[in-house]
């Protein structure tokens, strides 16, 4: 028999079970709800753009410092951790970006003479057309993203943040690169009139960084323009970065203004100013330590307070399973 | 009322006692009201490193400052600022222990082998220990007040072990302005002693030349 009553088990709700009206018309868990995905992808995207009036995409109110910038729901594999993401005021406050100084408050004190409007990204070397883009038209280029990543310090600290853009791969696709490409290198702003400590001795400036190709195409490098729901700050390396997880926070570069391919491996920032030190790979890898302190632990900066004990430092800070294939039979002690 | 007087007051040394002890409570109070940065362990370990230098510095000032302004009382102040070298060396080295090492000792060993920092620091700090330990009157009695002095003089190596290991920690940023500030204080201390034994070696020699010369 289909029709099922209390002798064989079916529970009849009683009045107090019904879902009251209130509840069930309750619009902004509907709207969350169906912005993580879990109503349908057809109205994900809908339900996203609602949600960003007050919450980003993973449901966490915007700092509401600074314009929004909504990112949609990332299908990239591992692209969003599912833990307790760093307190914007933590992430804001302790920086490095030694234009703006070498304490890590610094950049969050001095970083207010940055100049972020008008900005352009110059896509320079080996692609078939170089030009260059108006920051306006980077953000237009592909769908916003928001990706909860973790980014680890070579210092031995880490935080979680959760960043918007796309992957570096959209923008590489467009610019169509020559055979003979294979390295990207990004160079950050070097202004002395509004960057203070650019000239100071502790690098060389403009700062710069790079990846292979491959590592450049693969789908967690995040061309990032946004954190929590909103654009960049200018201490975070506003108003357009990369960010790169499972590498040292030093690879991922801030502010760019130009990114260009090459065939040769450039010489890298950390690289030119310790070489015994800082690789041209640089990722996070618990088992090589740097030579002057171990990386076998971190500090989760705002983790349960002062007595919190460090953590385990991951492998590729915990991205082994999506980019470990790049480096399959690399000796990683050799290439750090 | 002279200084020197006042100096000698009874009331000097609790009060002198309570001032040594506002910079720990000014940390724990910047930690416990969330002022102390997004890295409170950091913040600790450096804070009390800085002003473990602090008072190498104060224990440094008290001969060239009473002598200079004749100040002969300032001499019994000298034990309280020498403990509280050691008082907050070991804040320092409990923060480091604890916070960065988490009390693991074989982790501790094997930082010390590999930064030469850590281990500049941690010899500073061992060679500390005896003088903390000698710093009561029967001790000074026990050794005899020679044999005291000469070991106290390791103030000097520790100042630089100090200097020396806050270079080290700096040099990765090319960080180096506070660390000038405090070599130049102490080069100013220090010389002053220097320039103490040459003047009395001068004067000792010449003392010599003029009973020779009777």
């Amino acid at each position: 028999m289909l029709i099922k009553t209390n002798a064989n088990g079916f529970h009849h709700e009683t009045a107090s079970d019904i879902t009251s009206p209130s509840t069930y018309q309750g619009r902004r868990n509907l709207i969350k709800l169906m912005a993580t995905g879990a109503a349908g992808a057809a109205l994900a995207s809908w339900a996203g753009r609602q949600a960003m009036a007050e919450t980003s995409a993973s449901g966490f109110a915007k700092p509401g410092k600074l314009a929004a910038l909504a990112g949609g729901k990332s299908a990239v594999a591992g692209a969003v951790t599912m833990e307790k993401t760093t307190d914007y005021k933590d992430v804001t406050s302790y920086n490095n970006f030694y234009e703006f100084g070498t304490d890590k408050a610094d950049p969050g004190k001095n970083a207010h003479t940055l100049v972020t409007k008008p900005w352009s990204v110059a896509i320079e070397g080996l692609v078939k057309q170089p030009k260059s883009y108006t920051l306006e038209d980077l953000i237009k280029l592909a769908p916003q993203e928001e990706r909860i990543y973790r980014l680890r310090c070579v210092e031995g600290w880490s935080m979680v943040i959760p960043w918007v853009g796309y992957s570096l791969s959209e923008l590489i696709k467009k610019v169509e690169p020559l055979g003979s490409a294979k390295y990207v290198e990004f160079v950050t702003l070097a202004d002395p009139k509004t960057m203070p400590f650019v000239g100071s001795r502790v690098l060389e400036w403009p700062y710069v960084e790079a990846l292979r190709m491959d590592e450049a195409m693969h789908p967690l490098a995040l061309l990032s323009f946004g954190m929590y729901g909103e654009v960049l700050p200018n201490q975070s390396g506003a108003p357009v970065r990369m960010v790169l997880p499972w590498k040292y926070g030093f690879k991922s570069g801030k502010s760019i203004v130009k990114i260009r391919f090459t065939d040769k491996e450039p010489k890298t920032a950390w690289n030119k100013a310790a070489a015994s030190e800082y690789g041209f790979y640089s990722n996070v890898n618990p088992n090589v330590d740097h030579p002057r302190w171990s990386q076998s632990t971190e500090r989760r900066i705002g983790e349960d307070g002062l007595f919190a004990k460090k953590r385990k430092t991951l492998m590729f800070n915990g991205y082994e399973a999506q980019v470990g294939q790049l480096y399959a039979g690399m000796d990683l002690k050799k290439n750090f | 009322m002279s200084v020197n007087k006042l100096l000698l007051r009874p009331a000097v040394k609790p009060l002198l006692f309570l001032l040594c002890l506002l910079p720990i409570l000014w940390l724990v109070y910047r930690v416990a009201t969330n002022g102390a940065g997004a890295n409170p362990q950091e913040y600790l370990i450096r804070a009390t490193g800085d002003w473990t230098l602090r008072f190498i510095c104060m224990v440094l000032a008290v001969t060239p400052l009473r002598t200079l302004a004749n100040w002969p009382a300032l001499a019994r102040l000298r034990r309280m600022l020498g403990l509280f070298v050691y008082f907050y060396v070991l804040l320092h080295l409990l923060s480091y222990s604890w916070f960065d090492m988490g009390f693991d000792v074989a982790d501790i060993a094997k930082d010390i082998a590999k930064r030469p920092f850590i281990l500049v620091g941690f010899a500073g700090f061992v060679l500390l220990t005896p003088l903390a330990a000698t710093s009561f009157n029967a001790a000074i009695k026990a050794m005899g007040a020679k044999r005291w002095q000469l070991l106290h003089k390791l103030v000097y190596v520790i100042s630089g072990l100090g200097l020396l290991h806050f270079f080290w920690m700096r040099a990765g940023k090319n960080n180096f302005a506070e660390v000038f500030v405090y070599a130049a204080i102490m080069a100013v201390l220090l010389g002053w002693r220097v320039r103490q034994y040459l003047v009395k070696k001068k004067a000792a020699a010449q003392q010599i030349r003029a009973r020779a010369a009777i």
